[in-house]
């Protein structure tokens, strides 16, 4: 290993082909996994319709996304008149459980104060005090993705959830990061119902962005953990917070009620797995299921078999910061070499990363960093540049458009990164068994590290 | 300025709908108010972006905080021949510090950057709403620039919250007869040059088209903006014949470029096989109007009777497959009514359509067409196109994407009309396309299967 060089940032001034994602889109996502919402933007409709294609790109679901459609004038006189109005068109139209703000560029640079609006409609608006209503402040122009994602769940605890004197057993509650797909989150119920444990997951978008069939059509989310379960959390005996950037949300839902919160930074990997299953045995008082304990020794097994594919191997990474974490510290563990970590923006878990170059950056310092990479892993947006340089892409996160069941994908747990093992390996050994490859190889005197014909070549 | 702009562009004399309206309509612009909480659709931003895009050897960079670029760059399926510079998203990615000390220092910068980076032939910069907010004098940065870097630096002024996707498309025309048309000579010209404005070669449609132009011994000088380069869209003036595509959207192109430099204009689509007869027809005649060979006129014939033909024949052996099939057309204007007469003749039956976007001209057009049962709706929301479709009142929707999932989750086909489709509909091949990809999704065997109760559902025995 060479010494780790580490930008805390770059010094173009020009963004090329970026990696960031806005904080609003992050608050709309965690919107979406609670039942009957409606994520509203208080911004220009522009802001929610690009917002709205990516989402809907991604999930191949239709996603609910409404606008407080600001314009020149309310953008400068204020924007309350059209937070009301946008507020009481979707109650009389959808009557949602929950609707969730999310400020822009254009409200939060003229200041709109949402602590005060939130007051000033609460009180002109006697009548829908069933409604739940979260503000979240999220500006285009500072944070990210994840940042306004963690912002919401913040929001939805702070508005929904209420203390209880009262203890359900076997209640669990799960913040669950935005790094976790809608298949992550279903195979994390698996796993913990297993225990006979029941959890409440927020936001819980396998109910909600998993491909439901409705029986009739509905304008809000369709599934998600409801607004009552939310409520109920204060009854719960832990809570587990999956991410960095749930870390806030865990602290404000212990302060409000007491429940004790379980802090894991990853849920991929051997290691890591082991310590959930730890946490949920301790937790129940069972023994871990036989299924997961065969899922631990086949995992075992992928390791030992695919371990050749990886050893060495140069990986970069350009994805959410919690997720680049959860994926670099894998495929170190794996052997493999994490030649670039790039991160869309600043936070916490750069500082864990173990990459031989962090960078806050975009999709062209990948391409620049990933020349000689064997190969990188990022969202969609990476396929242009890692073609220009003839790397292969792996593709995970968020925007992910140019695959079916993007947000299906499980890598968490034994089963899951068990899948992920594959997937890469996968990529690697068809390389190594092209024979062209092969050829070129021995030409340069080399191996072509399949360690020692594995593959099933002839190379010793 | 942009204030001016904007009212310029209401009162644009060559739009019928507007010299329709009042004095004081005319001012409020032609965009419906958004109803908050019930707005649906793109920015004045997007619109511009959308229309300037498809120039694919420029740079096109946006100032403005990463919500603008950031969520929606690599979303469109507008084709390039050969640069791909287009494909690629610049931005300056405003941060906090940026709107407390302004952000023009680092646009310049930023501009800088990619001219010594990627060497374009120019930069289009896009203003957004928050650079707008806070002064940034963008037109300034531009014009500095220009004449420090020595390379075109083009001001695009459409923020956001200045209106819809439509006004955005019309102030990119704008912006391209302020800075650009007229700009570059071509090296030479003929008699049959044209600029076609407002096709935006989404998955390939011009390369329908175009061979055919060439066939005839029509040039296409320079396409707006389709697989465009900035060069050949400099010298759009210097065409004999404008072409303005999509009616109104950028139909103030087309009337200023007839003001300026005397080059008459028409309105045509590419979309159904009627209209694009119709299209090379007037395409050819005003050309000979402006002095070109009367040959072309025979060689247009030629090619439409050859054509014409030839569509028919091969959409032939779909009429008995489409026998009986009931289409919900739901788009917004005339663009896709000009494909209603070709569908009918392959044997689809077309029950009814949304005139949300449709003038009244559009629409007694519909009703003189289809007499006076047609059932045409003007807001006809999701829950009650959910409805008819789950009661089978139709076979196939055919809409944009915003539809999509009403027709999936009622488990009926769709086809996409809009700009996200992977297919190319227009010209004389695209009538045949569009035919294939309905026949191709209403002949699915997944619609039995997915329509199936689940056995939980069913009493046993009944499977």
């Amino acid at each position: 290993m060479g010494t780790i060089q580490r930008f805390p940032h770059s010094a173009k001034a020009a963004a090329t082909n970026p990696l960031k994602m806005s904080q609003p889109l992050g608050a709309a996502l965690a919107f979406l996994g609670v039942d009957r919402s409606m994520p509203l933007f208080h911004g220009s409709q522009g802001c929610t319709a690009f917002g709205l294609v990516l989402l809907v790109r991604h999930f191949r679901e239709a996603i609910p996304l409404q606008t407080t459609a600001m314009d020149q004038v309310s953008t400068i006189l204020g924007g309350y008149d059209n937070l009301e109005q946008a507020l009481r068109t979707i109650h009389e139209r959808n009557a949602p459980a929950l609707i969730g703000v999310a400020t822009t560029g254009v409200t939060e640079t003229k200041g709109e104060d949402m602590g005060g609006q939130y007051n000033l409609f609460r009180q002109r608006n006697p009548g829908l005090a069933d409604l739940k209503l979260v503000f979240a402040n999220t500006p285009d122009f500072s944070g990210g993705f994840e940042d306004g994602f963690g912002k919401a769940v913040t929001g939805i605890i702070e508005e929904v959830v209420q203390p209880s004197t009262t203890t359900v057993k076997g209640q669990v509650n799960v913040l669950a990061g935005c790094q976790l797909t809608p298949g992550d989150i279903e195979e994390l119920r698996d796993l913990i119902e297993g225990f006979g444990l029941s959890p409440i997951f927020l936001p819980d978008l396998s109910l909600s962005m998993s491909g439901r069939q409705p029986t009739d059509f509905t304008a809000t989310s369709l599934g998600g953990v409801t607004v009552e379960r939310i409520a109920a959390m204060g009854a719960s005996e832990a809570t587990l917070v999956v991410g960095e950037h749930m870390r806030i949300a865990g602290a404000a839902l212990e302060l409000k009620t007491d429940v004790r919160s379980i802090f894991f930074d990853r849920l991929t990997g051997l290691e890591a797995s082991d310590r959930l299953i730890r946490t949920l045995s301790d937790l129940s008082g069972r023994p871990v299921p036989a299924r997961v304990r065969r899922q631990r020794e086949s995992l075992v097994d992928a390791m030992l078999d695919g371990h050749f594919f990886f050893s060495r191997k140069r990986i970069a990474v350009a994805l959410e910061p919690d997720l680049l974490f959860a994926v670099t510290s894998f495929l170190g563990e794996m052997g493999a070499e994490v030649i670039a970590a790039v991160s869309p923006t600043q936070t916490a878990v750069l500082e864990k990363l173990k990459a031989a170059t962090v960078m806050v950056g975009d999709h062209s310092d990948v391409e620049t960093l990933a020349r000689d990479a064997d190969l990188i892993v990022s969202n969609s947006h990476g396929r242009q540049g890692a073609a220009r340089i003839g790397v292969p892409l792996h593709r995970m996160g968020l925007p992910m458009f140019d695959r079916l069941g993007a947000g299906l994908k499980i890598n968490v747990g034994y089963r899951g990164t068990r899948e992920l093992l594959c997937e890469i390996g996968n990529l690697f050994l068809s390389r190594e068994m092209d024979h062209d490859e092969h050829h070129a190889d021995q030409r340069d005197g080399q191996s072509h590290g399949c360690g020692g014909g594995s593959c099933g070549c002839s190379a010793g | 300025m942009l204030q001016e702009k904007l009212q310029e562009v209401f009162n644009e004399p060559g739009c019928s709908t507007n010299q329709a309206k009042s004095e004081k309509e005319r001012k409020k612009g032609c965009s419906k108010a958004l109803k908050p909480g019930a707005a649906a659709g793109g920015c004045a931003y997007d619109g511009a972006m959308i229309a300037l895009q498809p120039i694919a050897d420029a740079a096109h960079l946006v100032h403005g905080p990463i919500a603008c670029l950031g969520n929606s760059w690599d979303n469109r399926g507008t084709k390039s021949s050969g640069a791909q510079l287009y494909r690629t998203g610049f931005t300056t990615d405003m941060s906090e510090l940026d709107i407390i000390h302004g952000g023009e220092k680092k646009l310049y910068k930023a501009i800088k950057e990619v001219i010594q980076q990627y060497d374009p032939p120019a930069v289009f910069v896009y203003q957004t709403c928050v650079p707008a907010m806070i002064g940034d004098d963008v037109e300034a940065v531009c014009k500095f620039a220009a004449k420090k870097l020595g390379k075109p630096v083009i001001p695009v002024m459409a923020p956001g919250f200045v209106g819809s996707k439509n006004l955005g498309n019309k102030l990119a025309g704008e912006t391209l007869l302020d800075h650009v048309i007229g700009t570059v000579e071509p090296e030479h010209t003929t008699p049959t040059d044209i600029c076609i404005v407002g096709e935006y070669n989404l998955a390939g449609e011009l390369w329908l088209v175009k061979p055919l132009l060439e066939e005839i011994g029509i040039r296409l000088l320079s396409c707006i903006s389709g697989d465009g380069r900035y060069n050949e869209v400099a010298m759009a003036h210097r065409a004999r014949l404008t072409m303005v595509v999509c009616s109104q959207a950028l139909v103030n192109v087309g009337r200023k470029m007839q003001e300026r430099w005397g080059i008459p204009y028409f309105e045509g689509s590419f979309y159904g096989v009627s209209d694009m007869s119709d299209t090379l027809r007037t395409m050819t005649r005003m050309l000979v109007e402006r002095g070109a060979d009367t040959a072309i006129i025979d060689r247009a014939e030629s090619v439409i009777a050859r054509e014409e033909s030839r569509v028919w024949r091969r959409l032939e052996p779909y009429k008995p497959r489409f026998e009986g099939k009931r289409v919900l057309l739901f788009t917004g204007g005339v663009k896709s009514w000009s494909m209603v007469s070709a569908l009918e003749g392959a044997g689809l039956t077309i029950v009814g359509t949304s005139t949300k976007k449709s003038t009244t001209e559009d629409k007694d057009r519909i009703k003189k067409m289809k007499g006076e049962e047609f059932h045409q709706w003007d807001d006809l929301k999701p829950k009650d196109i959910y409805k008819m479709l789950r009661e089978s009142e139709a076979d196939i929707l055919m809409s944009g994407g915003r539809s999509q999932f009403i027709a999936l989750k009622a488990k009926v086909p769709w086809l996409d009309l809009n700009q996200e489709r992977h297919t190319a509909f227009a010209g004389y091949d695209g009538i045949v396309n569009l035919c294939e990809e309905i026949d191709k999704t209403l002949s699915n065997p997944i619609w039995r299967q997915v329509r199936l109760p689940a056995p939980w559902d069913t009493k046993s025995g009944e499977v």
